[in-house]
């Protein structure tokens, strides 16, 4: 197989007597959706926050594009080509989504110390964030500021900003939360048709969408992965059904 | 008339009527009034300089009378040296030339803003505030115990500074400079909102979080805009040093920041013209209010406790609506 795009060895973060993360290994190869899943409290959340940058571990190493980024913030990991969307959409409220994509496209495109051009009127900036959001189907909503967006069309935009980076690597946290069944079926597909531009690593609590997409599935439980395998074996091991799964179905 | 269309068109009467009093106190002859427009312009160039850090980028500076001051100081100084004919003490002559006064006002003033901001942008919030009002007032103090340049007592200019082509000592002529260089921040400062660094700077006030997730530092952005900011105020606090013909410890207090801070309030927060507005409102309070009680302070207060509570936009949001982002 390949070179892993995203590789964790031994990452372990404790709060106080808690360790939200346990010698964590993981790896994202090309052209895959990996899953991470598992109950809450489990350290889905810290680990994102590990995987961008914003927690640094007590030990272990995370390394992304053969390069060792353990040490680097959150910009310069963004910067590398990790592309983050957040479980809580985190976006610019006073743009409007055309904004939001283009301010996206900016970063993409190197330092923001340009003092001189108008953005409005920067053809670079403009015309790839109207592709970006015809093709999330935000077409019609680009000039509508984010934050009067609603709850599917904001998650939408989420992925149109991570799009707009073109990152080598995708960190999607929950696309799908409070989608709606309509929302989250074309966003299956879309996620589908996504991992051959860039390989995925998806949190997600929609057990549907998680089987329907994933290569791989991780269980992390008690900031410790129990489990990881295809998804026939992760269904078919106990210990994920005791810790999670039977839960859930139940 | 959509929002922003209207706020082209109170952003016209704003400037031609701080155009129109000068005139009109020209042709009237009442000197007073003209100095008044002076002093307007000078403190919403001022302004403009902290709309830069508090209005686009977010960043309650509770410590811009220390660029003001200063920028104020290096005006005063420079002359101080010239008239008196020695050097300074690195050696370096004094000079009555405005666009190096000016320069340096700006460009020192920009290099404190560029310390205290790598110093204080680790911090946000109360904090923040806090620990800029800390610095300017080490400064406020650190001149008030200066002897050699007036200390408490400050420092009178006895020679208004020249400008090439320009009676500086007209009122007319220098109030034409103060809106000349109003103008051109006014311009500076509409340029910057609308470039790629002003996009990185408004959406780091909105969402910090997600812009380093782009792969932007916030640190990097707001502290080159915290300079720039710092530098701006630098120099209007030359310019009104240069109008009052004094400088002094008080250009430093805390209560200078906390009038910049209101005029920025007072006329809309981040809004172009928001700073010519407030400095029109403080100034017109100063003069019509003062004449009759002391008290015009208390005044301005409810004022301003009235646009905080109630017109969020300040005066220029109440007139033109909310800011869009296209």
């Amino acid at each position: 197989m390949a070179e892993p795009v995203l590789k964790l060895e031994g990452v372990t973060r404790r709060f106080g007597a808690v360790t939200a993360a346990a010698d964590v290994n993981l790896t994202l190869f090309p052209g895959e959706i990996h899953a991470l899943i598992g109950p809450n409290g489990a350290g889905k959340t810290t680990l994102m926050a590990l995987i961008a940058g914003k927690l640094a571990p007590d030990a272990g190493r995370i390394t992304f594009r053969g390069r060792d980024v353990t040490a680097l913030s959150v910009a310069a990991r963004a910067r590398l080509g990790l592309g983050r969307s957040f479980q809580v959409s985190s976006l610019i409220p006073e743009y409007s989504a055309r904004r939001n994509v283009m301010l996206a496209l900016q970063a993409r495109a190197g330092h923001p110390y340009r003092f001189l051009f108008p953005v409005i009127r920067d053809r670079r900036l403009t015309e790839p964030a109207r592709q970006i959001l015809a093709r999330v189907g935000l077409a019609g909503r680009a000039s509508v500021p984010s934050a009067e967006l609603s709850h599917g069309e904001r998650r939408l935009l989420e992925i149109a900003v991570a799009l707009a980076l073109q990152p080598a690597a995708f960190l999607l946290d929950e696309p799908m939360a409070g989608m709606g069944l309509e929302g989250t079926r074309t966003l299956t597909a879309f996620l589908d048709r996504l991992r051959r531009e860039a390989p995925i690593l998806l949190v997600e609590h929609d057990m549907d969408a998680v089987f329907a997409l994933a290569d791989r599935v991780s269980v992390l439980a008690g900031g410790r992965i129990i489990a990881s395998g295809s998804v026939a074996e992760i269904r078919a091991d106990p210990e994920v059904r005791r810790a999670y799964l039977g839960e859930a179905a139940a | 008339m959509d929002s922003s269309a209207r706020e082209w068109v109170v952003n016209a009467v704003l400037l031609a009527a701080l155009f129109a009093v000068p005139l009109w106190a020209l042709l009237a002859d009442e000197p007073f009034y003209i100095t008044l427009a002076s002093r307007v312009a000078i403190l919403a160039l001022a302004a403009v300089g902290l709309n830069i850090a508090l209005g686009l980028g977010g960043m309650v500076s509770f410590g811009h009378a220390a660029y003001f001051g200063l920028g104020g100081y290096v005006a005063g100084v420079l002359a101080f040296h010239a008239f008196h004919g020695y050097p300074l003490a690195i050696g370096l002559p004094g000079t009555t030339s405005m666009p190096v006064i000016w320069a340096a006002a700006a460009g020192l003033s920009g290099l404190l803003a560029l310390a205290i901001g790598t110093l204080s942008l680790r911090t946000s919030g109360i904090f923040f505030i806090m620990i800029t009002l800390a610095f300017a007032q080490m400064l406020f103090y650190f001149a008030l115990s200066w002897p050699s340049y007036g200390g408490e007592d400050g420092l009178p200019i006895l020679i208004r500074n020249r400008f090439p082509g320009i009676n500086t000592m007209r009122p007319w002529e220098f109030f034409l400079l103060a809106y000349a260089v109003l103008l051109l921040a006014l311009g500076f400062f509409a340029m910057l909102r609308a470039s790629r660094f002003g996009a990185a700077l408004m959406a780091i006030r909105q969402n910090p979080d997600r812009v380093a997730a782009l792969g932007i530092s916030p640190f990097g952005v707001r502290l080159v805009a915290f300079a720039i900011s710092g530098a701006l105020t630098g120099l209007a606090g030359a310019m009104m040093a240069d109008l009052t013909r004094f400088v002094s410890p008080a250009m430093m207090a805390w209560t200078m920041s906390g009038e910049l801070i209101v005029i920025v309030i007072l006329g809309g927060v981040g809004r172009l013209f928001g700073p010519v507005a407030g400095a029109a409102i403080l100034v017109a309070f100063e003069v019509l209010f003062g004449g009759l009680t002391e008290h015009w302070q208390f005044w301005l207060g409810l004022v301003l406790l009235g646009v905080v509570l109630f017109a969020r936009g300040g005066l220029i949001g109440l007139l033109a609506g909310r800011a869009r982002h296209g």
